[in-house]
């Protein structure tokens, strides 16, 4: 009986865990993550979503052409091997890095494209979030004609 | 503002390939009027899209990313698979637009 009781508050447990995990997903992906949208540089982007230094990974592609010659249509792309949960798009020279952050629920493959605005010639960074960890692709895209400035 | 969108939306091998043009200036914040003021940022910061009325994607978008956003991703599912597409902005506009997928 006893032992019984145990197993049912164990699982009770867990599914109190899931189900909050869960509602915390929702809640990020639902509401805009302003902090990170403003973080001015690069470390303060991985450092807002958690991503640490994140390491370069050979299973992440950034489609991406060497040189755009303008940079108000930068078409960037990510795929990946890895199970991503997450990607995002940073860009090092612009006036705010995050460009983009994307949520892939299971079922949707690995794979988003979109086109971003880059001011200067800049290092791209690709971001997956696969397994709770962070790793990324970079590329430089020379621009010759900005995209941010007036 | 709120312009539909283009919504196109194939099927390929149980994999659906979803492309989407939004509508919309995307304004950075960075620009500067004739007057030289800076013109306020305003750009689509959300967007959700559901196949059958299950979430496929979740998007959050930056004032980086181009005018008229576009956006392609690929999920599992079917031919006839209903799939809805609404954004957010930055001063709270909404639009939803809807496709199938063939």
């Amino acid at each position: 009986m006893n032992q019984q009781r145990r197993s049912v508050l164990k699982y009770s447990a867990i599914f109190g865990l899931m189900a909050s995990a869960g509602l915390i997903s929702v809640a990020q992906a639902q509401e805009w993550n302003k902090a990170a949208f403003e973080g001015k540089s690069l470390d303060d982007v991985f450092k807002i979503l958690g991503a640490g230094s994140p390491d370069k990974s050979a299973a992440i592609t950034l489609n991406a052409p060497d040189i755009a010659e303008n940079g108000a249509v930068v078409p960037v792309g990510i795929t990946t091997t890895l199970k991503a949960e997450q990607m995002a798009i940073l860009v090092e020279k612009n006036p705010s890095s995050l460009a983009a952050q994307f949520f892939i629920p299971a079922g949707t493959e690995p794979f988003v494209t979109t086109r971003i605005k880059m001011g200067q010639t800049s290092n791209v960074y690709g971001l997956v979030k696969a397994d709770g960890k962070w790793s990324m692709a970079v590329k430089e895209i020379k621009v010759t004609l900005g995209g941010c400035g007036g | 503002m709120a312009d539909p969108m283009r919504v196109r939306a194939a099927e390929n091998g149980g994999i659906v390939d979803v492309k989407i043009l939004m509508k919309h200036d995307m304004e950075s914040g960075q620009r500067k009027d004739a007057a030289g003021k800076t013109i306020p940022a305003w750009f689509i910061s959300t967007i959700n899209v559901k196949a059958n009325g299950k979430d496929v994607l979740n998007g959050q978008l930056g004032p980086a990313v181009s005018k008229d956003p576009f956006l392609n991703f690929k999920y599992k599912g079917a031919k006839g698979d209903k799939i809805v597409v609404s954004w957010v902005d930055s001063k709270g506009d909404k639009r939803t637009d809807e496709a199938t997928a063939s």
